[in-house]
């Protein structure tokens, strides 16, 4: 299950590099384009689709230093390979709860 | 009796055709994205709700320019390369997996020179 989601937010954040580059784009563009850029990614749509994306990255994340470990050659154990499971995909939303929090106490509020 | 030594007849198999290089450098960009992405994830969280100034300021400034560029790179070759493995693992058709591969080559060097080209203006 988690090696198929690995492959699926894979995908998903190759997408979301699309955004990114937009997002680049749009600074590159002056106040305008940034703005408008802005108002996209803080609408509500706009804003559901960020936070799906940052789940999306930190699962890859923590997944993939799993991957990285195993690619040393260690975690192999059948346990092992269950518990550092579940440690990925605590971290995910962990992670991601915590950097949204940290955003929004950086804008001051639920705004 | 076939004239083709052991070894060229063990090249070129699967769907991939060749697939060594591929691995390390997936795990090389791998290896290099933990740390600069989880600059930028923080960076970016740091920077939710600033206006187009401070922004730009921050992307306007060399060390910050050059990892992001380094980010760009990494993501995008990493990116290529994971699409890579999905398209050669899904697609049976080899006229849409050559076709499919192309496309997404094409589209992620245009993403990279869009970022790469965005990110100096900024910094000039």
């Amino acid at each position: 299950m988690l090696s198929i989601l690995h492959r699926l937010t894979g995908v998903a954040l190759g997408a979301g590099a699309m955004l990114l580059v937009y997002w680049l784009a749009a600074v590159a563009g002056g106040p305008e384009t940034f703005d408008t850029a802005q108002a996209l990614f803080g609408s509500v749509p706009g804003r559901l689709l960020l936070f799906g994306w940052t789940f999306a990255f930190f699962f890859h994340f923590c997944n993939g230093i799993r991957h990285l470990f195993w690619d040393a050659g260690f975690g192999f154990a059948l346990p092992t390979v269950y518990g550092s499971g579940w440690v990925v995909v605590v971290a995910s939303v962990a992670l991601t709860l915590a950097s949204w929090m940290l955003g929004y106490a950086m804008r001051g509020g639920w705004a | 009796m076939s004239r083709r030594s052991a070894l060229g007849r063990v090249r070129g198999l699967g769907s991939a055709r060749e697939g060594v290089g591929h691995w390390w450098a997936q795990r090389l960009t791998a290896m290099a994205l933990v740390p600069l992405t989880g600059w930028f994830a923080v960076s970016a969280a740091t920077l939710a709700g600033a206006d187009h100034a401070t922004v730009a300021a921050w992307i306007g400034s060399p060390v910050v320019a050059g990892l992001l560029i380094l980010l760009v790179l990494a993501t995008m070759y990493h990116a290529y390369l994971g699409l890579q493995v999905v398209i050669e693992d899904y697609v049976h058709h080899e006229g849409w997996k050559l076709a499919l591969l192309l496309f997404v080559q094409a589209f992620s060097i245009l993403l990279v020179l869009t970022a790469l080209l965005s990110i100096l203006t900024v910094l000039f």
